[in-house]
């Protein structure tokens, strides 16, 4: 019969959000109020989908170019490489991007946010991880938003990633903020994270060597994945 | 050994993922024409005051209908990659918290050991709300090989068991499949720690 692969590691407490996180209003009747039901990874959960054959469509990395005209907002770079927890590059997976313009509204009919939509921002993009896990995009800045999770509530700018990985259970689905922003300390989504270090995660890194002269600041955002449990112990 | 990084944590994909994450295309996971047997699945989601969920995304992975999956850590040999069959689909809710996907019945897949799982699609739900997204499974209802599936066989709540099963419609075609989520509440759909 088949061996085993070895299963994905779990997460170390506190270092992924909790389902029930009061203080983000929008869990409360979305959270499972029951124990989540344990299962030791099959090959159901250890493999997923392939994207290096680039089926998914081609590479949509330059958000200020999908238009006739320029959009307003700080060009930025965002480039970085998609991780194991054990610092292994993960290539050739999908990685899905987007974000609200400069002015903070969101090409989407639900966003009703009165801050004007920019003709020439779309915001969304699309890259194949390569052979290091790298990747880069070039967009602008995203704006910060009011919401009304509570009083007076402002989403710091982010941009939302999504990243398969290796297996069904890599999965991940985040958002990337940026340094220094005040708004994270307010933040509940950000803050739904306990653990500090893993926080810290979430935000990227100003980085002058990725900036251009005279056209685009740089900053780096590595994703970091589930990667395999512990093979059994090494003798000490 | 070098210290391990943490990995990222996840965040809620909001209310505008539509506009990075719509594929409509990628709800019909059969468009290929791949070998078994056509269905389709039905479902709504809901939450814990049983109103609709309008802004949900779910994700499916699933084995083609010899039992075997298009990744490369499926390496047995006995079954056939189906060039088809990608195995992977995805399908947004709408204003009334419905989806409807089309794919193929999957074949029976390995478990644990010498194990063998019932014949079952793998379930991501990603919504607003939700800061890291849920897993499940759809089994099927009319299915013999349930009986001895190591999921469904561990779960002793029988409400939750059942919460996996999709109920077949009668005299349709293709067969027609009907799948609830309920994200929370008397019938909370049975969600996978994985």
């Amino acid at each position: 019969m088949t061996t085993d692969p070895p299963s994905f590691a779990r997460p170390r407490p506190g270092t992924q959000p909790p389902y029930l996180y009061p203080d983000y209003a929008s869990t409360v009747k979305r959270a499972p109020k029951r124990a989540l039901i344990p299962f030791e990874h099959t090959l159901s959960e250890m493999t997923g989908p392939v994207f290096s054959d680039r089926w998914a469509g081609p590479d949509a990395t330059d958000l200020t170019r999908q238009h006739p005209g320029a959009p307003l907002g700080e060009r930025i770079i965002v480039e970085g490489r998609v991780l194991d927890e054990d610092g292994r590059p993960v290539a050739g997976t999908l990685i899905e991007l987007w974000q609200c313009n400069a002015a903070g509204r969101y090409h989407h009919p639900v966003d009703q946010h009165d801050a004007p939509l920019d003709p020439n921002f779309t915001g969304a993009g699309q890259v194949v991880s390569g052979p290091d896990g790298g990747y880069r995009f070039l967009t602008i800045k995203p704006g910060a938003y009011p919401w009304r999770n509570s009083p007076n509530a402002w989403r710091p700018a982010h941009i939302h990633f999504g990243v398969f990985g290796p297996g069904f259970v890599t999965r991940l689905v985040t958002q990337m903020y940026f340094p220094g922003d005040p708004l994270l300390g307010y933040d509940p989504i950000f803050q739904s994270t306990a653990d500090e270090g893993a926080r810290e995660r979430l935000i990227s890194q100003y980085d002058p060597m990725l900036s251009e002269a005279e056209w685009a600041l740089g900053y780096r955002f590595d994703l970091v994945l589930r990667g395999r449990a512990a093979t059994p112990a090494d003798p000490v | 050994m070098a210290e391990k990084l943490i990995p990222t944590p996840s965040q809620t994909v909001g209310p505008f993922f539509h506009l990075g994450m719509a594929r409509p295309e990628w709800s019909d996971l059969a468009g290929g024409n791949p070998a078994g047997e056509k269905i389709a699945i039905e479902g709504r989601v809901t939450d814990g005051d049983g109103a609709p969920v309008p802004d949900a995304i779910i994700e499916l992975w699933q084995a083609n209908a010899a039992g075997r999956y298009n990744h490369p850590d499926d390496a047995r040999t006995d079954k056939p990659i189906d060039p088809n069959f990608r195995g992977f689909g995805r399908v947004a809710t709408d204003a009334e918290g419905r989806f409807r996907v089309v794919t193929i019945k999957p074949g029976p897949v390995p478990g644990r050991g010498n194990a063998l799982q019932a014949p079952h699609i793998n379930i991501a739900l990603f919504a607003r709300g939700l800061l890291t997204h849920l897993f499940t499974r759809i089994y099927f209802a009319d299915e013999a090989a349930n009986a001895g599936d190591p999921l469904l066989s561990s779960i002793e709540d029988d409400a939750a068991r059942r919460s996996l099963l999709a109920r077949p419609a009668q005299g349709t075609s293709p067969a027609l499949y009907h799948f609830d989520i309920v994200l929370q509440g008397e019938n909370e759909t049975a969600f996978l720690d994985i």
